[in-house]
């Protein structure tokens, strides 16, 4: 009921009408007089209009910030369950610590390195690049997002490959494949569904972030959807379209959930067996 | 051979590890060092001091009334959302225990879909009930009270009702069949039994609420109702003193305080009720991860 109520309170001012005076969104309560015009709108601004842009560099940026993230998370999550020995529950803490830093903290301390005259920058210096960082670089923005949610994903791929039956990758290297193949043929294969699961873990908050851009960029040019909500609602005068968007993201997520909810079911079938 | 090239994979994969550890910790190090800058800078180091923590009489941390103001706001919210949440976890988990056949699978589907709905999404959902549906509530602490009660329930009831699966039915139907009544059986055998997922929970819930940002971002209503996320996220855009680096600092040392206590308890219940598992365990029902 708490989490049903609301969604019905956004389809109700994302389909409702505006004040002609007021310019306010007027919630339209009954689902049978829903008006769509202006959905529709919003929709076809998505696909075609204004706020393709947007759609688009937040689908890229999720994208690169996912690929970064697999690549430098699965050696380690591989590395924790396969080669870790007696240090294992030391590094497991080690990673686990970023998990209880608060997210503003981390994108704080980024802002700290970043601007001008920090660390980092004049670290970078030193070999000739001066970048100005955090003034709506995409590279900034993506590389936030991987610092931000790499922690989400190493966790539940750590679990998903500690899940595995190692003795089937030894039993192929016996019968004569080499490591690459053991992996590509064994592993990947039979990890597939928990990897799945973990990526689209780690995507459906990337989807709706507006605070890490918003922190480590402040420019229009790195907007994603998140921002775009955000402004909608809190800072201008129509909230409808707000909404509007709203229920466009939770229907794209609807979709990444179903993924989600068919692989978890796939992972826990193919460990029952 | 074999036990070379194995080596030679684990030790280039060594580099990655720590080289990721580095990265994530470091840049968080550096920030709480600087929280002790005698300077007005965040990122020119100056000369050690507690000028932000606690010296200085109107900018420091403890002295600042907004700074304070935030952290009295955070306090509040996450130990009434605590006093709300952890009941109502409870008994939503074990009464989605009994549901048996197939109106189980929806229940456990509705209660975990909030732990991977988007915070955006929730926060919009509920700013547009607060304000067009259920208008006597306002926003601010009432409103931030129950969104942050929204968001938190479904990770009690998942780490309660782990906890009922691994005990089982036997331990309370052993009592009915000593002459409980059902009430004793739950009162006196079940609840005893789940206070490792209590105390993870409350470990839990904590943390998200005290660290919550977009939820409760979504629902203030200004100064009034700031946290101390909210606070940090004003004051990045702004040129602010290290003194938000000792706030951010401030936030960190809540959470592991709490973590710390948590782990601590759960591995010393679960010693003295002869359960294994200690320290390993404990971080597995926090981190709400099968090991």
């Amino acid at each position: 009921m708490l989490f049903a109520v609301p969604f019905y309170a956004v389809a109700c001012v994302a389909f409702g009408t505006i004040d002609p005076i007021f310019r306010d969104a007027v919630p339209q309560w009954n689902p049978l007089a829903w008006d769509f015009t202006q959905a529709q709108q919003v929709f076809a601004s998505l696909a075609t209009g204004p706020l393709q842009g947007v759609a688009v560099r937040t689908i890229i940026y999720v994208l690169c910030a996912m690929i970064l993230c697999f690549i430098i998370g699965f050696p380690i999550a591989y590395f924790l369950v396969r080669h870790a020995g007696k240090r294992k529950l030391l590094l497991l803490v080690l990673i686990i610590v970023p998990f209880w830093v608060n997210y503003l903290m981390r994108m704080l301390a980024w802002v700290n390195l970043l601007s001008n005259d920090g660390l980092f920058t004049r670290f970078m210096r030193i070999f000739g690049i001066n970048y100005n960082w955090l003034d709506g670089s995409p590279i900034t923005v993506i590389l936030g997002l991987v610092y931000g949610y790499i922690p989400f994903l190493i966790l539940p791929l750590y679990a998903t490959l500690e899940r595995l039956d190692w003795r089937l990758i030894d039993a192929a290297r016996d019968l004569g494949a080499n490591s690459r193949q053991a992996f590509r043929l064994v592993t990947i294969p039979m990890s597939k569904a928990g990897l799945v699961a973990a990526g689209i873990l780690i995507a459906l908050p990337m989807f709706g972030d507006y605070y890490t851009n918003d922190l480590l960029s402040r420019s229009p040019s790195t907007e994603m959807i998140g921002n775009q909500i955000d402004f909608f609602l809190n800072a201008s005068t129509q909230p409808q379209t707000g909404a509007v968007l709203v229920i466009a993201l939770s229907l794209f997520l609807l979709l990444l959930m179903s993924f989600y909810l068919r692989s978890t079911r796939q992972q826990s079938r193919q460990t029952t067996r | 051979m074999d036990i070379i090239v194995k080596r030679n994979k684990g030790s280039a994969l060594v580099y990655i590890v720590w080289g990721y550890i580095i990265w994530s910790l470091v840049p968080v190090i550096i920030a709480v060092i600087y929280s002790f800058n005698d300077g007005r800078s965040r990122t020119v180091w100056q000369g050690f001091s507690l000028r932000w923590w606690f010296t200085d009489p109107y900018a420091s941390v403890f002295h600042n009334p907004e700074t304070r103001n935030a952290i009295i706001n955070s306090l509040i919210l996450a130990f009434i959302t605590l006093l709300v949440v952890t009941p109502l976890g409870i008994t939503l988990a074990i009464g989605s225990q009994r549901i048996r056949g197939r109106g189980s699978h929806i229940v456990q589907g509705l209660t975990s879909a909030p732990l991977i709905t988007p915070e955006i999404v929730v926060g919009a959902a509920l700013l547009i009930t607060f304000t067009r549906l259920f208008t006597a509530v306002p926003l601010g602490f009432v409103a931030q009270l129950l969104g942050n009660v929204t968001f938190s329930l479904a990770s009690v009831v998942v780490i309660v009702r782990a906890r009922l699966v691994s005990i089982g039915p036997s331990f309370e139907e052993a009592a009915r069949d000593l002459g409980a009544t059902r009430w004793q059986a739950l009162r006196h055998v079940l609840l005893p039994m789940l206070w490792p997922s209590v105390m993870a929970s409350l470990v839990v819930v904590f943390a998200t609420v005290i660290d919550d940002f977009v939820i409760t971002s979504f629902l203030s209503s200004g100064i009034n109702s700031e946290t101390v996320p909210l606070r940090i996220y004003s004051s990045v855009k702004g040129g602010a003193t290290p003194a938000l680096n000792a706030l951010a600092t401030l936030l960190v040392l809540a959470s592991f305080t709490v973590l710390i206590i948590g782990l601590f308890g759960l591995s010393t219940w679960r010693k003295r009720h002869g359960e294994h598992g200690g320290l390993r365990a404990a971080l597995a029902d926090v981190t709400q991860i099968e090991n």
